[in-house]
């Protein structure tokens, strides 16, 4: 479902200096799979998504993301390909239910099917109360529930999410990692997932690759690393495999 | 695709019209405060100053769409828009579109209140002259959301260089004065202001003129603005995720 070979991001500052953000990262990720992508802050996940979902080019290297390659097709990787990003999907000035319409008008849906396949997420992730409201007045909970619903509403067969539990309350966080699950059981959606929050990576993902300064530093099931760390939590994976010290970049 | 972005940027306008009349303030001060003014200015009058107001207003209304942008950049929205199988083309086709509409019912609101002031009306050449506005808008709003776009990382540099550009551009097109009167150098500054061909064109469009050669160049103005806003929004707007 992702083949990554290679994939290289450089950016170039100004005064000429080069930030290697993402150093020739390979990996696999089969159908049906959940994969869990950790990482220090600045580590490269965030730019490695942004490749994976064609929102920036690589400097070096390819992908092929559910069958299209993001150099040489990257509409046909949009078309395939479900992406729920860091920031607020839906936008402050529209309202609830336009801005899911809106998204399924995008992928080709017709305006009766948008509608419908609106309804059907606002009940999914419980925003039915709040369709008529403008986005700018929804809690953040709420923004979250709607953005989620947004990138669901063409039912990818690949979803992205980029830290999509950042700053949700416990409920919030188990009503989505209820519906990724459901995604997995109900659709055999294939989830690629970044996150700060290693519990729900060691209870929602079957696999999970670490990342640090741009390159793969781990890549199994979390018993496993557990294992070969010889430590109980994956917060104790994490920072053996990266160390204690704060991080600057 | 460009219908589903431009319909997704309408449907605030429509719920709430009365945000236009405010966005329309502005431009009602100057027409309401230095219309009077000019009674006695050779040359002016309301068939004069109408159109001026009608071209400020359409300068000024971009700043909204450099908002609009800006905001959606830095929220998240633009991006999840980007990864869609929308074409960026697209995305900025839709979004001018709404500029330049939005720019229209303002325009159309201005000379419905100068009307009672003294304005005649002559429809055919006023349709003319609002559908030149229009193509010109069409133009400055792809300018204004590649602006945006541009100085995305420093957003507040987008206003600085929004005034900077639009202060020079809007007096020295004898907007609100005649500069033909002026000094040698002033008129020669309008001369080299595109924006001048634009106003003159719509002033005599307004006056009931079709056959004027400055509506000629004041078209080939707008068209050639709009080529150019819409090719260096189409470039801006392929770096927009970087």
């Amino acid at each position: 479902m992702i083949s990554a070979r290679n994939l290289t991001k450089r950016f170039r500052l100004r005064r000429g200096e080069v930030v290697e953000a993402v150093r020739g990262i390979s990996f696999d990720v089969h159908a049906g799979e959940l994969v869990a992508f950790l990482g220090p802050n600045g580590a490269g996940k965030s730019t490695t998504l942004r490749m994976l979902t064609t929102l920036v080019p690589p400097s070096e290297g390819t992908a092929t993301v559910a069958g299209h390659d993001i150099r040489q097709d990257p509409a046909g990787a949009r078309r395939a390909i479900g992406y729920i990003g860091q920031g607020h999907g839906a936008g402050d000035y529209f309202r609830v239910r336009d801005e899911l319409v809106t998204q399924g008008r995008l992928y080709g849906q017709t305006r009766k099917q948008a509608r419908t396949r609106a309804d059907e997420l606002l009940t999914v992730l419980d925003l039915e109360p709040l369709a008529k409201r403008t986005v700018s007045t929804l809690s953040g909970g709420q923004r979250r529930r709607l953005d989620i619903a947004i990138g669901l509403v063409h039912r990818p067969p690949l979803l992205f999410l980029d830290e999509p539990s950042t700053g949700l309350d416990p409920q919030n966080r188990a009503n989505l990692a209820e519906v990724i699950r459901r995604l997995r059981s109900e659709f055999a959606t294939t989830v690629f997932l970044t996150t700060h929050y290693l519990p729900e990576a060691d209870a929602l993902a079957e696999r999970v690759i670490v990342i640090d300064h741009g390159r793969v530093i781990a890549d199994d099931e979390p018993a496993r690393l557990k294992e070969q760390t010889a430590k109980d939590s994956l917060d104790d994976v994490f920072l053996e495999l990266t160390g204690r010290s704060l991080r600057n970049d | 695709m460009t219908s589903v972005i431009f319909e997704r940027e309408i449907a605030p306008v429509l719920r709430n019209p009365l945000g236009l009349v405010f966005t329309v303030a502005q431009p009602l001060v100057f027409l309401l405060l230095f219309g009077p003014l000019l009674g006695d200015v050779p040359g002016t009058g309301w068939q004069w100053f109408v159109p001026g107001i009608l071209v400020m207003t359409g300068l000024f209304a971009t700043a909204g769409a450099g908002w609009g942008i800006q905001a959606e950049l830095q929220g998240g929205s633009m991006e999840r828009i980007l990864v869609t199988p929308v074409s960026r083309a697209s995305i900025l086709a839709g979004k001018t579109l709404k500029e330049s509409l939005s720019l229209l019912a303002q325009a159309v609101l201005i000379v419905l209140v100068a009307m009672p002031l003294g304005f005649r009306l002559h429809l055919l050449p006023v349709l003319a002259g609002l559908a030149l506005l229009a193509v010109f808008g069409v133009g400055l709003g792809s300018l204004a959301i590649a602006l945006a776009i541009v100085t995305r990382k420093q957003p507040e540099t987008f206003w600085g260089a929004h005034q900077f550009l639009l202060f020079p551009l809007v007096l020295l097109s004898g907007v609100l004065l005649p500069v033909e009167g002026g000094p040698g150098w002033l008129a020669t500054a309008a001369r080299l202001n595109p924006l001048t061909y634009l106003v003159e064109a719509e002033r005599a469009l307004f006056a009931g003129d079709f056959l004027d050669s400055s509506v000629l160049w004041g078209a080939i103005g707008a068209v050639l603005t709009a080529a150019v806003g819409l090719t260096v929004g189409a470039r801006a707007m392929r770096t927009a995720a970087l």
